[in-house]
């Protein structure tokens, strides 16, 4: 009987990959590895999709993912990067530089924010950020400098990251601090028994002695940030467009949507062929690259244990 | 020597921290950057609830929890939010009802039972890739499968006589998935943490591995039970994702002329989905409703949040040891 | 005897074996008298001996404990200073006042002057004191880097006149490859520097961790048990480079092995519950104990 609960969970499993893949197939087989270049409007493709009329020249499959990736690879990478200093500074912080009075309340309020639901972070992005973000941030100027490509409105990659960051805040500040907690007291004790100052100590000594934490925890983090579909789909201003970073300071006020708020945006039309097939196309990309996280992460602790550092 | 006990001084000085005021420049930069980061992050956090709770009760009107909510342009006429309330411990329930059964039937055939070995392996890698995937992912494969014509029971059937999909049913079912992993390690982790001579002593009595089980891990493991239990309906209702693909809704519909069953094969919608349709995101017309809403799924939330930690904490021991944090951490990320 | 033939056979339990001679009969259970330590072999002592430390009325509490009362001792250069006594007697403790160690425990206190060439080490800088007076730890402790790394590790975090050393020039290369010399070190490792120091044994750890101590040119090195937790070959290589190092190197050693005290140590310090109870030469304190209770400390009588 337990056995039957251990299959149940591996046939959901395997229905689950099956499924996927077998539906996102037909995306895949009409545009090949076209499918995840640059090429056109993605808004347009989709539209097309959704009224069954084809652009065009094109089947009513014609899909090019690049501007959905290269969102996600902008708003994950830059939010994960600054999410890391924030957090490695906050957990040196909570482990050694504060007091036991000031420890108890910074603690309590960073696991508070991992508690926060993401539809109450897209909330707050899209009623005070984002107009913050576009009364204050962005000038008049730049908006009319580009209203023939696209509007600026302050739901874009900044507001986005910025939010995306907090959320995986809370998981990358408990990991490193507890990690930290866990070097042994003895490498400490030695390295300060050289003369060496209390920051130098866990620079070279304890971050060093957590490198494994710490890189299990970027890899969880990404992974979470990977996954987020409500609040980017709030936040991240609705329309599929490529970021140019050689756009200068306008690239930060650009509209982006990650891979998974799109799935999240069309789910009204899922009943739709072209358009069901494209998603879960979209959703195979995201477990692939959820698994591949996960596999990165477990050989990446492998590598480390060569130099006697814990994990 | 004298052998007379001698008298402590007066002058006595205590020990200090170490004053970074003497360490190179870079060093002190690198003190004061932590200093600000972590106040920073409580002063955060600090803005977040004050927000939340300053927008939320702006709008505060007990009655809203008791009425229920109607499409209308004007935001005075869009009613209260009984039917998401409804709809939250609705989900919540079958989803729990669901994946703790399982999940600790799970995590007792792995901790106890594990042969093969290969087989115990992918079904411990196939309990992390569940909760490793993102959650919209599992929506849509859970609407693959609900929109079947075999599961026509589960949900109900659209005009063209397609397979609707989407039920409380649906969306409950799929919420399992989200809360199984954390239940499954959770309770894992419990029953690891037995001592083996609770065990032998038991087999020692003549006692089969069945009856142990039954009678006496489970019993020892509850309070790891309810804290996977717990972790995961907090998880469950902090999402968005599988609510809005899965039972796309406004109030509680229900379908077919049966009492219960009507119900769980019906639609309705959660507060997630209520503050995602209600904010400029959805049909956007009520954000203080919004707000409130959000303040009260907060609430909850962070209730769920203190109960885990009380759990935790009446654990023998006191605390969690300090090796599991990977796994607590990995359990505590909620809302996909 | 037939070489065929296996050995005779001796039952462990009841034949004893002949080589080892029989325990002596103690009266009453207690030894009385100075125990037979084997006899010291003539050391010369060294050539300059002078005071480095100097240590006036030390009080160290933690808490509303008072683990050190009323100490008073100097600490030289050109000899080894050996603290013995029994668990609790506050010798580590005091060992660690030394270079301020007990600061990073909160409610540690203390009062009396503990001087380092005259100047009060509570005015120095921590850090300053503690590159000065370096420690030696019971467990050995590397650091989770390459052997290279561990034994650079002081060198490359002590900015000399306002910059970091290289981590790989030459001059650092040789400081290594000195520091691992005095220490002993050097030829076993010679090849290969850049292995983890975690993968070392025991004795060499504890010898790295010595050379990682000298690398800095301390000019007083305390020593917490460093022998304790090592088999009798480290044990005996440690000690002879301590008294190679006393030349050049203020030792002060803390060790519960009384032979070791013996072996190793010129002066002798002997601390109960807190108190001295007797300092002097090793030859008088073991041989010719003026107190008491160091005559029942040294035969045995506790301990």
């Amino acid at each position: 009987m337990l056995g039957a609960a251990a299959f149940a969970v591996l046939a959901i499993i395997v229905a689950m990959l099956v499924t996927v893949f077998a539906r996102a197939w037909p995306s895949f087989s009409h545009n090949g590895l076209a499918w995840f270049g640059p090429g056109g409007d993605v808004d347009a493709q989709l539209r097309a999709m959704q009224q069954l009329q084809p652009l065009p020249g094109h089947s009513v499959y014609w899909f090019r993912a690049w501007p959905l990736i290269w969102g996600t690879l902008l708003t994950t990478g830059l939010a994960v990067a600054l999410a890391l200093v924030i957090a490695v500074l906050a957990a040196v912080f909570l482990t050694e530089f504060a007091p036991a009075p000031v420890k108890r309340v910074v603690d309590p309020a960073v696991r508070l924010l991992a508690g926060v639901p993401s539809v109450v972070y897209g909330l707050i992005g899209i009623l005070a950020i984002a107009p913050f973000v576009n009364s204050h941030l962005i000038s008049q100027h730049r908006k009319e400098s580009v209203t023939y490509v696209v509007q600026l409105n302050g739901a874009d990659l900044t507001t986005a990251t910025l939010i995306l960051m907090v959320m995986i805040l809370p998981i990358l500040v408990a990991i490193t601090a507890d990690a930290l907690e866990s070097v042994p007291p003895a490498w400490r004790e030695g390295s300060l028994a050289l003369g060496v100052n209390r920051w130098r100590t866990i620079w070279r000594v304890s971050l060093r002695a957590a490198r494994p934490a710490i890189i299990a925890a970027t890899i969880l983090g990404t992974a979470r940030a990977l996954g987020e579909a409500v609040m980017l789909a709030m936040v991240s201003g609705g329309r599929g467009f490529a970021a140019n970073p050689l756009d200068g300071l306008t690239f930060f006020f650009e509209p982006v949507r990650p891979l998974a708020a799109t799935i999240l945006q069309n789910s009204e039309g899922l009943s739709n062929q072209p358009v069901m097939h494209t998603m879960y196309a979209i959703g195979a990309v995201l477990l692939v690259s959820a698994a591949m996280l996960s596999l990165t992460g477990w050989a990446v602790r492998r590598r480390l244990g060569r130099y006697g550092i814990q994990t | 020597m004298a052998t007379a006990p001698l008298a402590p001084p007066t002058p006595v000085a205590r020990s200090a921290r170490e004053r970074s005021g003497a360490w190179p420049l870079a060093d002190r930069i690198a003190y004061w950057a932590c200093w600000a980061t972590g106040i920073g992050l409580a002063l955060l956090t600090l803005a977040i609830v004050v927000f939340m709770l300053v927008k939320g009760l702006s709008f505060l009107h007990p009655a809203l929890l008791f009425e229920s909510p109607s499409a209308d342009i004007k935001q005075s006429a869009t009613g209260g939010f009984l039917d998401p309330i409804l709809g939250t411990l609705l989900v919540t329930a079958i989803g729990i009802a669901i994946a703790a059964p399982l999940g600790v039937a799970i995590a007792v055939w792995l901790v106890e039972y594990g042969r093969p070995a290969a087989l115990a392996r992918a079904v411990e890698s196939s309990v992390e890739i569940v909760g490793g995937a993102p959650s919209i992912v599992l929506a849509i494969f859970g609407l693959g499968i609900f929109a079947q014509g075999f599961l026509a029971f589960l949900s109900q059937r659209a005009a063209n006589g397609s397979v609707y999909g989407r039920s409380f049913f649906a969306a409950g079912i799929v919420m399992a998935l989200l809360a199984l992993p954390l239940i499954v390690g959770s309770t894992r982790e419990a029953l690891q943490a037995l001592s083996p001579r609770l065990r032998e002593g038991s087999f020692a009595l003549g006692k089969t591995r069945a009856t142990t089980i039954r009678h006496v891990l489970l019993p020892s493991v509850r309070p790891g039970i309810a804290t996977g239990a717990v972790l995961g309906m907090g998880r469950i209702i902090g999402d968005t994702a599988i609510i809005k693909i899965l039972l796309g809704g406004l109030r509680v519909e229900t379908v077919g002329g049966v009492p219960v069953l009507g119900l769980l094969r019906g639609t309705g919608s959660t507060l997630t989905t209520y503050v995602y349709e209600f904010s400029p995101a959805g049909e956007g017309n009520a954000p203080q409703k919004a707000y409130f809403a959000a303040f009260v799924l907060l609430l909850m939330v962070l209730a769920l949040n203190g109960v885990v930690t009380w759990l935790t904490l009446r654990q023998p021991g006191g605390e969690l040891p300090r090796k599991r944090w990977m796994d607590l951490w990995r359990l505590s990320a909620w809302t996909r | 005897m037939d070489p065929m033939m296996p050995p005779p056979v001796r039952r462990i339990a009841v034949d004893r074996d002949p080589r080892v001679a029989p325990p002596r009969p103690s009266a009453n259970g207690v030894a009385t008298g100075a125990v037979a330590l084997p006899l010291k072999t003539a050391r010369a002592p060294a050539a300059v001996v002078r005071e480095r430390m100097s240590l006036d009325a030390v009080w160290l509490a933690y808490g509303e404990n008072w683990v050190v009362r009323d100490v008073s001792l100097p600490v030289r250069q050109g000899e080894v200073l050996g603290m013995i006594g029994a668990s609790g007697s506050g010798k580590t403790t005091l060992l660690r006042a030394l270079n301020r160690l007990t600061e990073i425990t909160e409610g540690a206190a203390r009062a009396g002057r503990i001087a380092l060439d005259g100047q009060d080490i509570h005015e120095l800088e921590v850090n300053d004191l503690r590159r000065r007076v370096t420690m030696v730890f019971q467990q050995p402790n590397p650091f989770p880097m390459s052997i290279f790394d561990n034994v650079a590790y002081a060198l490359t975090e002590h900015p000399e006149r306002g910059s970091r050393r290289r981590r790989r020039s030459g001059a650092m290369r040789d400081a290594v490859a000195s520091a691992l010399q005095r220490a002993g070190l050097w030829d076993e490792v010679a090849n290969d520097v850049d292995r983890s120091a975690l993968r070392l044994s025991g004795g060499q750890q504890q010898r790295l961790c010595i050379a990682r101590a000298l690398a800095a040119n301390p000019e007083v090195m305390l020593l917490d048990e460093p022998c304790s937790a090592l088999d009798p070959i480290s044990t005996a290589a440690i000690e002879e480079l301590i008294v190679e190092l006393r030349e050049s190197i203020a030792i002060v050693i803390v060790t519960h092995n009384l032979q070791q005290a013996f072996r190793v140590a010129d002066h002798v310090a002997f601390m109960h519950l807190g108190e001295l109870v007797e300092y002097g030469p090793s030859e008088e304190v073991f041989n010719h104990p003026r107190q008491q209770r160091t005559r029942d400390y040294v035969s045995g009588a506790f301990g």
